[in-house]
């Protein structure tokens, strides 16, 4: 780690200040990427922006448009425990890394970063949330922009994520052996206006929305719907762990798996 | 009925009390005053020259020291190595230099170039980083196969190639084996690999270097499981100092699974640097440094043939192997893939004729010696792999081709050179059917179909050579050390007793086992003994934990000094109660007079020794203390049988094991629970290295599994609840416990068994896969499943 110095505001305000100031200032959620890249002397910033001490970027509510509108700064782990309207979120949160990353990360930490394996950017796109930041908001649709990218600008902050709540949805990760980050995770969500089925870990690209499947689904919401249905193993990721083409069969099954589980 | 204290009972682990409450006392909790910290520049390319090494921005560098690099250490000696082979033309093995910072080329990812002594770790650290260093690079050798071509880069321009040797064994038998092939009913022939592992015990390697201008003594605090080696090795052959002023002091250590035997680079820089700055200076080495610098494990390329008669009797072997040295020679490392793995070829069964052919290579990789087991997890691999897929070929059951071959006469010559005193493999293979529920496999399967689950029954056998090792059989194969082990019983005058032992307990839970010993010979509470290790300065020259050798070697010298304090205490008993010493019994801590109802107690009597006024000083010296020190005439043999049933989701490759038996003959036990606990760990890690570890490397050598971001260790959910059983018991013959070491067996004996369940899963399912390489990650086994 090289010496940094960090701020903990406690109002958005101050923190966007802080972040304003400059280029070299760094938002600092649960910090469960951010961190272990410090630890590895992998990136110098000035100072931390901790945004966990915020209350008003904090909790779990609900909006007039019956959203689950989610604080950024709410942890996996109370997430968990409280988006018990939206069980397929909450159970998707309750399966993040281990209880330790669950009791610090941070959904803002997660949809900030955009790791191609996160959990979160699935049911974000899945469910086709909106990203609400010190701004604007950004519809999850235009928010991810391949791995580790996203449409936030500089010094942009994520202070709520809203859920339109479907009528079923599922999240089916396959693990990869070491991280236990998923190496393939499917998303499935049906609403009154279709269906979404969103994929992680997979692509070279980050987190996608894979739209035949929708299309099957749409008219048809049973796992026996995507059965014929294939994806190419090219862009997909190929690593230790899998090969593009075991990735591009894993999302079939996992999308199969994640519609009967959504009942 | 189970015993509460002594030999056989289940004693509580007194050291687990500082250990789970934080009380332990490692490395890394020793900081001496004006203590300087140092951070190594390691190699971030697998091969090449180092042409310039600029230090002079480092060493203006806020808090630095002093920066060194090879050229400081071009005077001192190099790491030794402690193993010398001979080859099949009789010619000793081709040994490298292996510097203690590198001089001249880089020749892995990891390699130290320089190393920077600073105030604290983070000035250390930031001056490494201002190290400007030029290195034209070489292309990397990491495949073995390759690296023997001709014209292949060499990793070390001195020697002629990068075959470090090619040994036959045994030589005399090659014709005969490959007649006796060749004329055979049936041959069947497995190509295979031994992953590469890493060790990863918990506590990371930690080396603290001290130097004292008053008494002119160095000491090292080091992560080590044998004191008394590392400080042989390293004041001998590096730094030129006698035992006399160098203490090694390992205190408690976090595991080591064989990482820890070995002398590292680390532990002589900080002692010559404490020594040239006359300050203590500390190293301890971060997760990601440990994957790069421990010596790693495993890494054998096998092709295997096993040939049978027209009754499926087992005629003959052939192996050829390549095993993997890494960059440099590490400690032991010539000895895994030959001694303790060649002599163990013919597992448990009487195949007459076996040959062994192992070419030992050097790569641009971390090296590799001894991980848990040590060849003989490679052996019984191979082996039992083989005879489970010669059974499918010929379409016996794997069980009974097993039992058909096994030995069941003791003592019996293997023609591998090494003599089993005892077993009986019957016994353990019935013991697994039983506690396996065998019986209740084809109502499983089943139940697993039902579900759509693909499930498979492996089952093995295994043999390893233990309680390692005489020293005169090992002097003739090419050890630079004896492996015997030492103890000192020292009583103090009210009773209590200090066992100073040359073996390192660093997990295994010596000082509670150990301890039930001595205690059970006397007669006296287990808490009147203490088991001190791990200091050179307060313990007799032995040689340390591996090898499943403590009990074994350790214990019998420390029985045999126990022994003698007996003897004396008898004769000091004798004496106070004017008896003659032949009628003196000792029974439960009392000397008595048999026949008579005079007895003294262990305290009178050690009281006595050293308050000697009523004592005979003319025939006996005052004092009771002991040492002994033991060679054992063979190694051990602990054998057994192991079952493992596994799942296969047959849409993603997953493997599930939903089951694992292990019967065991260890011969004695002294702690049953101790000994499951160590089955456990080591099922583990055989499960782990099975299913889950994979150490790889690409092309340029960089090594892509270099955290745990990508290198999968065991976890509790990965491991099933396991059904271990020990009652099998043939002591062994030549030891005094009777004991045969058991820290090994669940890692040797576990891989086979999975990897035969998961073989026997997909092909009850139809698909036509013979073998897959360890791990069996989901994806390579989707692959097996899908190929073509």
């Amino acid at each position: 780690m090289y010496a940094f110095d960090i701020e903990r505001p406690t109002t958005l305000a101050e923190a966007v200040k802080h972040m304003a100031a400059s280029e070299e200032n760094q938002a600092l959620g649960g910090g469960q990427t951010l961190i272990p890249t410090l630890k590895q002397r992998l990136a110098s910033p000035e100072k931390l922006i901790s945004l966990t001490g915020i209350d008003e970027i904090r909790g779990i509510c609900e909006d007039d448009a019956g959203r689950i509108c989610i604080g950024a700064a709410t942890t996996h782990a109370e997430v968990a425990a409280g988006a018990t309207a939206y069980p397929a979120l909450a159970a998707l949160a309750g399966n993040i890394g281990d209880p330790a990353v669950r009791n610090r990360g941070t959904i803002g930490g997660s949809l900030a970063n955009n790791d191609p394996s996160a959990c979160y950017p699935a049911a974000a796109l899945g469910s086709g949330a909106t990203i609400v930041t010190d701004k604007r908001e950004i519809p999850a649709d235009d928010y991810f922009e391949g791995m580790f990218a996203t449409a936030l600008e500089e010094g942009e902050i994520i202070t709520e994520v809203k859920f339109p709540v479907p009528q079923k949805a599922a999240y089916m990760k396959f693990e990869q052996p070491a991280s236990r980050f998923a190496l393939v995770g499917v998303f499935v969500a049906k609403y009154a206006d279709g269906v979404r089925v969103a994929v992680t870990g997979a692509s070279e690209e980050g987190v996608f929305r894979w739209s035949e499947a929708e299309a099957a689904l749409a008219s048809d919401f049973s796992a026996g719907a995507v059965e014929g249905l294939s994806l190419s193993g090219d862009g997909m990721i190929s690593d230790l762990h899998g090969s593009g083409d075991y990735r591009a069969h894993l999302v079939g099954v996992m999308t199969k798996r994640a519609v009967a589980a959504a009942g | 009925m189970p015993k509460d204290s002594g030999i056989g009972a289940s004693s509580k682990r007194r050291e687990d009390v500082r250990f789970l409450t934080g009380a332990g006392h490692y490395t890394d909790d020793i900081d001496l005053r004006g203590q300087a910290y140092v951070h190594f520049l390691r190699s971030d390319v697998a091969h090449g020259i180092l042409k310039n090494v600029d230090t002079s921005a480092a060493e203006g560098m806020p808090g630095v020291v002093c920066v060194f690099t090879g050229a400081d250490f071009a005077e001192v000696g190099g790491l030794p190595c402690g193993w010398q082979i001979t080859d099949r033309e009789g010619n000793p093995m081709q040994e490298p230099a292996h510097p203690v910072l590198a001089q001249g080329k880089v020749r892995h990812v990891g390699d130290p170039i320089a190393a920077v002594v600073a105030e604290t770790r983070e000035q250390a650290r930031d001056a490494a980083e201002a190290i400007e260093v030029e290195i034209e690079d070489l292309p990397a050798v990491v495949d073995m196969k390759a690296a023997l071509k001709d014209g292949a880069p060499k990793v070390h321009d001195d020697l002629t190639s990068n075959l470090c040797y090619d040994w036959g064994f045994v030589e005399e038998n090659r014709e005969a084996v490959d007649a006796a092939i060749k004329s055979a009913a049936h041959v069947t022939t497995l190509e295979l690999k031994n992953n590469r592992l890493v060790a990863n015990p918990m506590e990371p390697r930690v080396a603290v270097g001290d130097y004292s201008r008053s008494t002119g003594e160095s000491t090292l605090y080091t992560t080590s499981q044998n004191p008394h080696v590392i400080r042989l090795l390293m004041g001998a052959f590096v730094l030129g100092i006698p035992e006399h002023k160098l203490r090694v002091v390992a205190p408690d250590v976090g595991g080591g699974f064989g990482s820890k035997i070995f002398h590292y680079a680390e532990e002589a820089f900080c002692t010559f640097a404490a020594k040239a700055l006359n300050r203590p200076v500390k190293w301890t080495s971060s997760r990601s440094e440990a994957f790069i610098t421990d010596a790693h494990g495993r890494d054998h390329v096998t092709k295997i043939e096993l040939a049978l008669d027209k009754d499926n009797n087992f005629v003959a072997l052939r192996t050829e192997t390549h095993a993997n040295m890494g960059a440099y020679l590490s400690t032991f490392a010539p000895s895994v893939p030959t001694w303790l793995h060649g002599t163990l070829m013919a597992g448990n069964y009487k195949t007459p004729l076996i040959y062994v052919n192992v070419k030992a290579v050097f790569t641009n990789t971390v090296p590799v010696d001894a991980y848990r087991g040590a060849g003989r997890p490679e052996a019984t691999f191979q082996l039992e792999r083989v005879i489970d897929k010669a059974a499918r070929e010929l379409g016996v059951d794997p069980v009974e081709l097993r039992r058909q071959n096994f030995i069941t006469e003791f003592p019996y010559a293997t023609p591998v050179a090494v003599e089993y005193d005892t077993g009986d493999y019957n016994a353990t293979l019935d013991k697994l059917l039983e506690i396996a529920d065998l019986a209740g496999f084809e109502a499983r399967l089943a139940e697993s179909k039902k579900n759509g689950k693909l499930r498979g029954l492996g089952v093995n056998c295994y043999i390893e050579a233990c309680g390692i090792a005489p020293s005169h059989l090992v002097g003739q194969l090419g050890a630079r050390a004896g492996l015997y082990e030492s103890a000192t019983v020292r009583v103090n005058a009210t009773g209590g007793l200090v066992v100073m032992t040359g073996s390192h307990s660093h997990g295994q839970g010596h000082e509670t086992s150990f301890a039930q010993v001595v205690a059970d010979m006397i007669g006296i509470d287990e808490n009147m003994v203490e088991i001190v290790h791990g200091d050179t300065a307060n313990t007799p020259m032995g040689m340390g934990t591996y090898g499943s050798r403590s009990l074994a070697v350790g214990g019998s010298a420390m029985v045999r000094a126990t022994e003698k304090i007996i003897a004396k205490a008898r004769k000091i008993a004798a004496h106070l109660m004017e008896a003659s010493e032949a009628d003196i019994e000792l029974k439960n801590g009392q000397f008595s007079v048999a026949g008579t109802d005079k007895s003294v107690a262990w305290g009178d009597v050690t009281l006595a020794a050293y308050v000697p006024h009523n004592y005979p000083l003319e025939d006996l010296e005052p004092g009771l203390e002991e040492t002994a020190f033991y060679d054992p005439s063979n190694f051990t043999y602990p054998a057994g049988a192991y079952a493992c049933e596994v799942e296969v989701d047959p849409d993603t490759g997953k493997v599930t094991i939903e089951g694992f038996a292990a019967a065991d003959d260890f011969g004695n036990v002294v702690n049953p629970m101790i000994v499951e606990g160590q089955v456990h760990g080591g099922l583990a890690q055989g499960i782990g290295q099975a299913l889950l570890e994979n150490c790889a490397y690409d092309e340029d050598g960089q090594l892509l599994s270099a955290s745990y971001m990508d290198y999968a260790m065991p976890r509790a959910d990965d491991v099933p609840f396991y059904r271990v059983d020990h009652s099998c018991q043939t002591p062994c013959t030549h030891n005094p416990l009777g004991v045969k070491g058991c820290g090994e067996a669940g890692a040797i004996g576990s891989p086979p068994a999975v990897v035969n369940a998961v073989i026997d899963a997909l092909q009850r399912a139809g698909r036509d896969v013979t073998h897959i390489d360890m791990p069996l990650s989901p994806s390579r086994v989707w692959d097996a499943m899908n190929k073509g």
